[in-house]
């Protein structure tokens, strides 16, 4: 299965009610298997809407009526969804947004990349709020980290981003559901379906008393918080005895991995930590692995954005480089080796 | 074991389904797989490629710089992708379509006369089959009964076209064999 | 005694923040009049705009959610399509409206979407300082046309009711205006009957409001009153634009 069909289906399974798309390439295959099977699916909804900036606001139509909802786009398309997301944070509002991201800025290249770095995890629209950031690298992460988004969204009260790329979108890998699509579509409880037997309530950001505004922001500061204790993820290979460690995220991790075992062959002690959550960020592990291992290699295909929280959470302790190929250009595996090797050369290591 | 896979051609000679079939195949084997197309104008007319790439372990990326093998059903294919093919790789190539312009000598050439093989069974559509049934003979990375079986799951919705693909397959893969027989020198027909 | 005349139930005891003169005020109080009539309550969802009536939920006493600006017939449509047997409003000015949700309206319209919006029609963006809206007349003075509305420069009022009334999804479109008691009894009607569309689900009701903002006209409320019934409504003339709901005219 291709990983936008997988990120529809994904959802589907997670009991998403509302589906709201523009097409865009390299995401288009998701719009159109929502077209296919929810559309006639039993009390759920689809639209192809009029643009990106209406189809986010329809998720938070259906948001606000408390269902499961998710938008999906690439790059561009996500910078016009900023807007909303920004309403959908401030409203605390749960929603599920794909970016199958490509190469920018401006129409750039339908080619993937990893470019929308610092737009996903600093808000990427106006005011102070954050999401949370998933990066899958595999088809089946996608089908994963899915469903975990309208799980993290419902408990968090927030909208959440699966960052994924053009390759993750379009390749198709074999994939395993582990759910079933539920029977009944789950209804958030609390959500604004009108005053039937309670006083009625209002939901809005705006109000002319800066105080509660101040008061929303640090109420929306303490769960950010929270969540940077409890939804960190990250996963370590390697990571013991490194002399190296290569970071990298989503596509670029998986390049990386297979980069990091060859190395391993010709016996460089090189491992590799990658976040799984974008935001919160793994800076505390980054930082605890700073300790010890004092060469770091940030791979990226940008020209650096994740580098810049690696450089945070290592605060100088050690040396970090770059590599990165940014536009839509998409690196090989082997590139990837061979910077390693060249770089674990330069820096003197594996030498007792 | 890692082998990367590289098939292009004209949009419409079914370069994508010879790709998704393999891939369909080595799943059902047990293998990690990724199947990744060229997406976007290019698929449109032009044309197609896909990469396949099948490996025991975890596939860590599903580009290919310089394949193993890459299966080319038309000239601008050729000339566009017979220098990214690694040393000592192999090309299959639709000789009924490509007569000239193969410059490299450190390779091994498969020929593999598809589209009139196909046209002879009153298919022209089903050259990309043939082209899979011999890649599967001389490579030996899935077996032919798993392309079939993958086959018929792929095409379940159409039951009119298995007959002839599963025909066309078999015709390429004999074809293949007969000339491995004749001189078993692996691309030397 | 007979009670005669009295607070709608489901307008809020909160005095309103609205200049002396303006309709917004009038507006809300027939909505809230026609709820109470209909008694669907219960199951209104209100979206008011950015814009001047941007704290209307201060005064619906209805559960209502707030939009960003020109995006309200985008979140009434995901609302209604998440929730269908909610009765769905918009509520918005001409800037809001036609100016940057235009594209919304037009296709939410052409959807045929089940929703209702109530358009107030001033003329000039309220809320912001009086500046020029695409409803502004031509040769009106505003802080973005202080030599008046030049045609040639700034083009003609925008007529977005006429521009949608084609399109085959609406079923139900009317202009009236606030400023006289006829005219609020019109506009009473008017409100019931594209509400009831919607319940119907005959497709998209809009309720275009002639609106006077005596603040930004640098007028008195008697005069911008006048102006209404005087000068703007020579632009926008009143009436039903569009009924396909097969129940006759409203008005």
């Amino acid at each position: 299965m291709d990983g936008n069909s997988a990120a529809g289906e994904g959802a589907i399974r997670a009991g998403c009610q509302c589906y709201f798309g523009y097409p865009i390439t390299p995401q288009n295959e998701l719009t159109e298997y929502m077209a296919a099977n929810m559309s006639r699916r039993k009390g759920c909804a689809f639209i192809q809407a009029e643009s990106e900036v209406a189809a986010i606001n329809m998720v938070y139509g259906a948001s606000l009526a408390g269902t499961r909802a998710m938008t999906s786009s690439s790059s561009p398309g996500m910078s016009l969804k900023q807007e909303g997301i920004s309403y959908l944070a401030g409203s605390e509002l749960p929603a599920v947004i794909v970016n199958i991201s490509r190469g920018g800025p401006g129409l750039g290249s339908i080619a993937a990349a990893q470019s929308d770095y610092f737009q996903a995890t600093r808000g990427g629209g106006h005011g102070d709020y954050r999401t949370i950031v998933l990066a899958p690298a595999s088809v089946q992460e996608i089908v994963d980290h899915t469903h975990m988004a309208f799980d993290l969204a419902d408990k968090w009260l927030m909208p959440v981003i699966v960052l994924a790329d053009g390759m993750l979108g379009q390749m198709k890998e074999p994939v395993q559901f582990h759910h079933e699509a539920p029977e009944v579509l789950p209804i958030r409880a609390n959500a604004l379906r009108g005053a039937k037997g309670r006083p009625s309530r209002f939901i809005r950001t705006c109000t002319s008393n800066v105080s509660e505004v101040e008061d929303l922001n640090w109420s929306l500061f303490r769960r950010y918080q929270l969540i940077q204790k409890e939804e960190t993820a990250f996963d370590a290979f390697e990571v013991e005895d490194a002399e190296m460690i290569v970071v990298a995220f989503g596509i670029a991790a998986r390049m990386a991995k297979g980069a990091v075992k060859n190395a391993r062959k010709d016996g460089l002690r090189v491992g590799l930590l990658r976040p799984v959550t974008l935001w919160p960020f793994p800076y505390d592990v980054i930082g605890e692995l700073g300790d010890r291992v004092k060469q770091f290699l940030v791979f990226e295909m940008s020209m650096g954005q994740m580098l810049e929280d690696v450089q945070l959470a290592l605060k100088n302790k050690a040396e970090v480089s770059f590599y990165g190929r940014p536009g839509g250009v998409i690196p090989t595996s082997s590139e990837v080796h061979r910077v390693i090797s060249r770089l674990y050369f330069q820096k003197g290591l594996g030498r007792l | 074991m890692l082998v990367k896979i590289i098939f292009a051609g004209f949009g419409g000679q079914g370069v994508l389904s010879m790709g998704l079939n393999l891939a369909q195949a080595a799943m059902d084997e047990g293998k990690n797989v990724t199947f990744l197309p060229s997406y976007g104008v290019e698929v449109r007319g032009g044309t197609a490629n896909c990469t396949v790439a099948i490996s025991d372990d975890e596939i860590a990326s599903p580009v290919a710089s310089s394949p193993d093998y890459i299966v080319v059903m038309n000239q601008p294919s050729l000339v566009r992708f017979q220098n990214q093919l690694h040393s000592g790789g192999v090309m299959f190539y639709n000789s009924s379509l490509i007569e000239t312009g193969i410059t490299r000598g450190d390779i091994s050439l498969v020929a593999v006369p598809a589209s009139e093989m196909a046209e002879s069974m009153g298919s022209a559509r089903s050259a990309n089959m043939v082209m899979l049934g011999a890649f599967t003979r001389k490579t030996n990375v899935v077996s032919l009964d798993t392309l079939i079986k993958g086959m018929m799951e792929t095409l379940k919705s159409k039951p009119k076209l298995i007959a002839i693909n599963k025909q066309a397959l078999t015709a390429g893969y004999d074809l293949a064999q007969q000339k491995a027989h004749a001189r078993n020198v692996p691309g030397s027909f | 005694m007979k009670k005669v005349f009295g607070r709608p139930r489901f307008l809020k005891k909160t005095p309103f923040h609205y200049c002396a003169g303006c309709g917004h005020s009038i507006i809300h109080r027939i909505i809230t009049e026609v709820i109470e009539e209909m008694e669907i309550q219960e199951r209104v969802i209100g979206i008011p705009p950015a814009g001047c009536s941007v704290f209307a939920y201060y005064y619906f006493d209805v559960d209502m959610a707030e939009s960003a600006h020109g995006r309200g017939a985008a979140v009434a449509t995901g609302y209604k399509r998440a929730y269908p047997e909610a009765v769905v409003f918009t509520y918005q000015g001409d800037g809001d409206l036609a100016a940057i949700g235009t594209a919304e309206v037009i296709h939410t319209a052409n959807r045929g979407e089940n929703i209702t919006g109530f358009f107030v029609n001033n003329a000039v963006y309220g809320m912001t300082g009086g500046q020029m809206a695409p409803t502004t007349l031509c040769d009106q003075t505003t802080t973005t046309s202080p030599f008046g509305r030049d045609p040639r420069m700034e083009g003609y009022p925008l007529k977005i009711s006429e521009m949608i009334a084609p399109l085959n999804g609406v079923a139900y479109i009317e202009r009236t205006a606030v400023t006289t008691p006829a005219g609020i009894r019109k506009t009473k009607k008017a409100v019931r009957k594209a509400f009831e569309t919607q319940i119907r689900g005959l497709g998209f009701s809009l309720v275009e409001m002639l609106s006077p903002c005596p603040v930004n006209w640098k007028m008195s409320p008697l005069e911008s009153w006048q102006w209404v019934e005087q000068v703007m409504t020579k632009e926008y003339p009143l009436g039903v634009i569009k009924d396909a709901t097969g129940a006759g005219n409203a008005g």
